[in-house]
């Protein structure tokens, strides 16, 4: 499929004749529940995510004509999938017929995929879920690149369109549309399978999943770029990934910690930015307006992480680390102890420049500022840091809170030079301008 | 969107629960459905509630208050069970309701409520009302 006829792809009935005809939304509704099932079914069968995509969608042309008649059957996805099948099925007899005799392979092709209603049910009623994860192992696959497998689970698992992909991103159409292309192509290349690993092949590959996940849940709730702080719809699509893996992987601490963390981090969306739109850093933001219903999912993900031995998980506890903010009724009953703790351990499992740093926060809250700007100070020629605003913006927090102001107003200036967020730099240069009083 | 559905009440579901085997036959239906729910991504809370002769009413009238204890009567305007449910639009979250095994007996209701977003508010929360609000929260937060 070309780029163009893949950014073409949602638009295969008019929006606009669609979103008038409420049998058709509802149709549409039932077939986007069910469309990452179906399409993780049919790679499996063609090993071919274009294919499957093409399928997919013509299941849905033949349940736009076929279901305003007789009703939105039982279950649905049973009926979409023997759809498509069918419609796999013929286009191979098809092809075939040309060279050989139709009775011999027609019955070749019904052995090969089992068409009784039986085998159906069975095959269709997927209670493990395996047909999604497969496609969500596939999209992740470590074979692509990171934004690649971003974008590619976004639109095969997320449902989103390329243009709304290529906003959420900050990029455009043909690009995003190019990588989803070269994605698929990698994917067909390597001769991917659309199973679910088992043993050691699943925890060698869960990371690259979770690592997707987490990445596009931090494309907006971080927003590196641009000139809005946060963009809920990415956080969204990722808390609902990683409840789709919580909900089909119950027993992966790690699956847990990563849900908890996102459940937690993103109880915090409404109050990260004030009125006038600019960042509220954690300490000052108005607790009454953390979303208390994901605070509890989150502390019920991580106690569940955490009973299955997944304590010392990176995302596990980082998790923990957001569960003592989220426990704290205010920013001064925090207990910054348990935190530079947690930090210690984080930085044993997952040593990173990042991570020291905030463990040099955090130690600078438990321990004071002067334990801050030790720590900082041995990480501050780390080449992944020379262009990291949030460390000048720590080490001026740290020299203000030291009472050496001059020095804190050039480290707050240096940091607001390097970030690329409009509403991080004003936070910055106000603080800045803070020194002087 | 976050959406709440509502059970509707019956007069079947204000008599309390229904014997054992039926309930074990609803039970197993609606923990299908619900298990559907979690594996969808869509499902965020969820809770039963006991019949509304357990309940109690505060009725608010100027300055006064009274408390009126249940049962209270026109069952289908009593709620006998709620979800919270995380969907992309309220077509979403109707094909889902659909699905949803008959929670009665008899005939009965779902009803499915958006809840208000920052965005609904529009153009009429001015940056100056958004403060006043935000410093009011503040207050009441004790912060």
């Amino acid at each position: 499929m070309s780029a163009a006829r893949l950014a073409l792809a949602p638009a295969f009935a008019d929006k606009a004749r669609m979103a008038a005809d409420p049998t058709h939304r509802a149709i549409e509704a039932v077939f986007r529940i069910e469309r990452a099932r179906l399409i993780g079914a049919l790679a499996r069968m063609t090993r071919d995510l274009d294919r499957a995509e093409e399928l997919a969608q013509e299941a849905l042309l033949i349940a736009l004509t076929e279901w305003p008649k007789g009703g939105v059957p039982d279950n649905p996805g049973a009926w979409l999938t023997a759809a498509a099948k069918r419609r796999l099925i013929d286009g191979a007899r098809h092809r075939s017929m040309r060279e050989r005799k139709h009775a011999q392979i027609a019955r070749e092709l019904d052995a090969k995929y089992d068409m009784s209603a039986e085998a159906l049910e069975a095959a269709l009623d997927d209670p493990l879920g395996d047909e999604l994860l497969g496609l969500i192992f596939a999209a992740c696959h470590p074979v692509i690149t990171s934004e690649a497998r971003a974008a590619l689970t976004l639109r095969l698992v997320g449902g989103l369109t390329v243009e709304e992909i290529a906003r959420a991103f900050l990029s455009n159409e043909a690009a995003i549309a190019a990588r989803i292309t070269r994605a698929k192509k990698a994917i067909g290349k390597a001769g991917v399978a659309f199973e679910v690993p088992r043993g050691a092949e699943l925890n060698a590959r869960l990371p690259s999943v979770l690592e997707i996940v987490y990445l596009v849940f931090n494309e907006g709730y971080a927003a590196t770029t641009g000139a809005s702080l946060v963009r809920p719809p990415l956080c969204a699509e990722a808390q609902r990934l990683g409840r789709i893996l919580a909900g089909l992987m119950p027993e992966q601490p790690e699956v847990l910690g990563l849900l908890a963390l996102m459940e937690i981090q993103a109880s915090r969306l409404a109050a990260r930015s004030g009125p006038d739109g600019r960042f509220v850093p954690l300490t000052e933001q108005n607790r009454a307006r953390w979303d208390q219903l994901l605070i509890r999912r989150g502390l019920n993900a991580l106690d569940r992480a955490e009973a299955l031995g997944g304590s010392d998980g990176p995302y596990a506890l980082q998790a923990a680390l957001a569960a003592c903010h989220a426990r704290a009724r205010t920013a001064e009953a925090t207990d910054w102890r348990r935190i530079a703790g947690l930090y210690d351990r984080l930085g044993q499992v997952m040593p990173s420049p990042v991570v020291e740093l905030n463990r040099a926060v955090a130690h600078s809250m438990a321990f004071g500022p002067e334990a801050g700007l030790r720590l900082v100070d041995e990480i501050a020629d780390a080449a992944m840091l020379r262009n990291y605003a949030p460390l000048p913006a720590a080490r001026g927090d740290f020299l203000f809170r030291a009472g050496r102001h001059r020095e804190a107003r050039a480290a707050f200036e240096a940091a607001a030079a390097l970030t690329g967020n409009e509403r991080e730099r004003d936070f910055l240069l106000g603080r800045a301008a803070a020194c002087d009083g | 969107m976050r959406v709440m559905v509502f059970v509707k009440a019956t007069d079947d579901s204000e008599q309390g629960l229904p014997p054992t085997e039926e309930m074990t036959e609803m039970f197993e239906a609606m923990g299908k459905f619900n298990e559907e729910l979690v594996n969808a991504g869509v499902m965020v809370a969820g809770d039963g509630l006991k019949p509304s002769s357990f309940g109690k009413r505060i009725h608010f009238d100027g300055a006064n208050r009274t408390v009126i204890d249940g049962p209270f009567a026109e069952a289908r305007e009593l709620v006998a069970g709620y979800w919270i449910w995380e969907v992309k639009d309220m077509d979403e979250a109707v094909a889902w309701a659909k699905r949803c095994p008959n929670p009665m007996r008899g005939p009965s209701d779902l009803e499915i409520r958006p809840f208000y977003e920052m965005e609904d508010f529009g153009d009429a929360v001015t940056p100056e009302i958004a403060a006043h609000e935000q410093g009011l929260r503040d207050r009441l937060a004790g912060e």
